[in-house]
C-alpha cells in the first residue's frame, strides 16, 4: 500500500535522467509540438521516446521492475516535459496518475502485481475514463455499473472524455460496484485492448483551443475482462488518498513547465533587446523581473505541497490526507496554479510583444497561452471552489 | 583584434574608474572599478559585437576579471 522504500534513483542519477529528458525534449518533443497542436493529433513520437527511456514505468516501485521514482521526481519530469509540449506532458501526467492509483491501492492483488510487471516490460500507456455523460462532471457518481458473470465482467460507459483513449493500451474505468449499488459506491477497473474485447465508439471529437494533442474525445466504451481486473479498494479511497492529490500536483507541475518556458522565451527576448543598447535596460526587463517573481511563487507553492504529500505517503499517514484540510489545500493548489499559468504566459506575451503574438516567430507564445487556458477549464475551477466553499463551512 | 574590440566595449559599457588604455590585458578589472551590475551591460554588448551567447556557466566573476579572461571566454564561445 505504501511507497516507503528509499529512492532507487539517487540525486546524481536523477540529474542525469533530467538532462536526458531535456535532450529528448529539445530533439523530439519540441520538434513535433507544433504539428501535434496544429493537427490535434496524438504525439506518438514523444510518447515513443518516453517509452524508450522506460519513463512510463518511472513511478512503478523497483520491486516490480520500475524506476521507483519519488513523487517529487515524477513531478519534475512533468515540469520538464511541459517546457517542450503541453499535450505530451499532460498525457504523461495523466498516465502517472493512473499508475499511482494502482501502485498505492492494488498491491494486495496478484493480478495487479503481474499487471505492473507487464506495464514495465511493455511500457503500456494507460488512459482513464472517470467522468460520464449524465453525472455533470462529478467524479464521485457513476451511472454505469460493472456486470459480473462468473469470473468475467462487462462494462459499458458513455464517457464524454477519454484523453488519448484511442492511443492507449489500457483504460482505467470508474463505475458502480454492481447494478443495484448507489451512484457513489464505485470501483475502478482496467480494460485491456490486448485482452478485450474492448471497443471505443467515438461520441465526440476534440477540436479545442489548447492541449489539442491529448485527443480527449468522447467515447462509448464497451469492455470485457477478468474480475481480477477490478481494483480491490473502493474508488472513494483511491480518489481521496491518491488520484485527487496526484492529479493536482502533477498537472500543476506541467503547467509550471509551460509557465517556465514562457518566461524563458521572454528572458531570451529581453536579452536580445538589451544587446541593442547595453547601457540602458529595456522597459520589458522590469516586466520580466515581475514575471519571474510570480513564477517563483507558483513553483514554491507546488513544491511545498508535493514535498508534504510525499512525506505523508511515506509515513502512510492516511488520516492526514483524508481530512478536509488536505483536500482543500490540494484544491487550492490546482486553482492557484491553473490561474497563475495564464497570468504568467500573459506577462511573457506582453514582454515579447508582436514576436510573442505571431505564430511564425521563435518567440511565439500562442500554444503556451491556449494550453494554459485549459488548466482552469479541463477540470473546472468553479466546481472545485464550490467543493472548497462547502468544506470550509465546517473546516477550521 | 578581439582584444581591441573588448577594450572598446569596456570603454563604452564598463563604467570603470580607470582609463581603459591604462589597464594591462591581465589587469584586474574589478580593481579598476568594474561592478557585477556593470558586467550585465558589458556582457550584452560583447554578445552583440561578437555574435555569441554567454551560457549561465560563464556568467561568473572569473569570466570578467580581466581582458584576457573575457577574450578567452569569447574564443571558447566562438569555437
Amino acid at each position: 500500500m505504501t511507497n516507503t522504500s528509499p529512492p532507487v534513483v539517487n540525486a546524481a542519477e536523477f540529474e542525469q535522467l533530467l538532462a536526458r529528458v531535456h535532450e529528448i525534449g529539445r530533439e523530439v518533443v519540441a520538434k513535433h509540438a507544433a504539428d501535434v497542436d496544429q493537427k490535434a493529433r496524438f504525439p506518438f513520437e514523444s510518447i515513443n521516446v518516453l517509452k524508450q527511456l522506460r519513463l512510463l514505468s518511472s513511478y512503478v516501485p523497483a520491486e516490480f521492475g520500475g524506476m521507483g521514482l519519488e513523487l517529487m521526481q515524477v513531478a519534475k519530469l512533468c515540469e520538464v516535459l511541459g517546457h517542450y509540449c503541453g499535450s505530451t506532458a499532460m498525457i504523461f501526467a495523466m498516465h502517472q496518475i493512473v499508475v499511482a492509483c494502482v501502485i498505492r491501492h492494488a498491491q494486495g492483488s496478484p493480478w495487479f502485481h503481474g499487471y505492473l510487471r507487464e506495464l514495465v516490460q511493455d511500457q503500456r500507456l494507460i488512459a482513464s475514463a472517470t467522468t460520464e455523460i449524465g453525472v455533470g462532471g462529478d467524479l464521485r457518481s457513476s451511472i454505469c455499473a460493472v456486470e459480473i458473470e462468473g469470473d468475467r465482467f462487462r462494462i459499458t460507459k458513455k464517457a464524454p472524455v477519454i484523453s488519448y483513449g484511442a492511443a492507449a493500451d489500457d483504460i482505467m474505468v470508474t463505475c458502480r460496484r454492481a447494478a443495484d449499488s448507489p451512484a457513489s459506491d464505485q470501483v475502478q477497473l482496467i480494460v485491456r485492448k490486448d485482452r478485450g474485447p474492448v471497443t471505443l465508439e467515438p461520441l465526440s471529437g476534440w477540436d479545442t483551443l489548447g492541449f489539442r494533442g491529448t485527443c480527449s474525445a468522447g467515447f462509448l466504451l464497451v469492455g470485457e475482462g477478468a474480475t481480477e481486473q477490478i481494483q480491490p479498494a473502493p474508488f472513494a479511497d483511491i480518489l481521496q488518498q491518491t488520484m485527487h492529490p496526484h492529479a493536482h500536483i502533477l498537472w500543476s507541475s506541467l503547467w509550471l513547465g509551460i509557465a517556465s518556458d514562457a518566461v524563458n522565451l521572454a528572458r531570451a527576448f529581453v536579452r536580445n533587446e538589451a544587446r541593442k543598447n547595453p547601457s540602458m535596460p529595456p522597459t520589458s526587463a522590469l516586466r520580466l523581473a515581475d514575471a519571474d517573481s510570480v513564477l517563483q511563487g507558483m513553483r514554491s507553492n507546488i513544491y511545498l505541497a508535493t514535498i508534504d504529500y510525499q512525506k505523508m505517503m511515506a509515513e502512510n499517514n492516511v488520516d492526514a490526507f483524508s481530512g478536509f484540510g488536505f483536500a482543500i489545500r490540494i484544491n487550492n493548489l490546482k486553482v492557484a496554479s491553473s490561474n497563475i499559468v495564464v497570468d504568467i504566459v500573459n506577462r511573457a506575451m506582453l514582454i515579447c510583444g508582436i514576436a510573442g503574438y505571431r505564430n511564425d516567430s521563435k518567440f511565439s507564445l500562442g500554444r503556451h497561452l491556449r494550453d494554459a487556458h485549459g488548466a482552469a477549464i479541463m477540470v473546472n475551477n468553479d466546481r472545485i471552489m464550490n467543493h472548497n466553499s462547502n468544506m470550509l463551512l465546517v473546516h477550521r | 583584434m578581439s582584444v581591441e574590440k573588448i577594450r572598446g566595449i569596456l570603454l563604452q559599457h564598463g563604467r570603470l574608474s580607470v582609463a581603459v588604455d591604462q589597464i594591462a590585458n591581465d589587469g584586474d578589472l574589478y580593481k579598476a572599478g568594474l561592478t557585477s551590475l556593470a558586467t550585465v551591460g558589458l556582457m550584452l554588448a560583447l554578445e552583440d559585437q561578437f555574435n555569441v551567447e554567454f551560457p549561465d556557466s560563464l556568467l561568473s566573476r572569473k569570466t570578467f576579471s580581466s581582458i584576457d579572461s573575457i577574450s578567452e571566454a569569447i574564443a571558447q564561445l566562438q569555437k
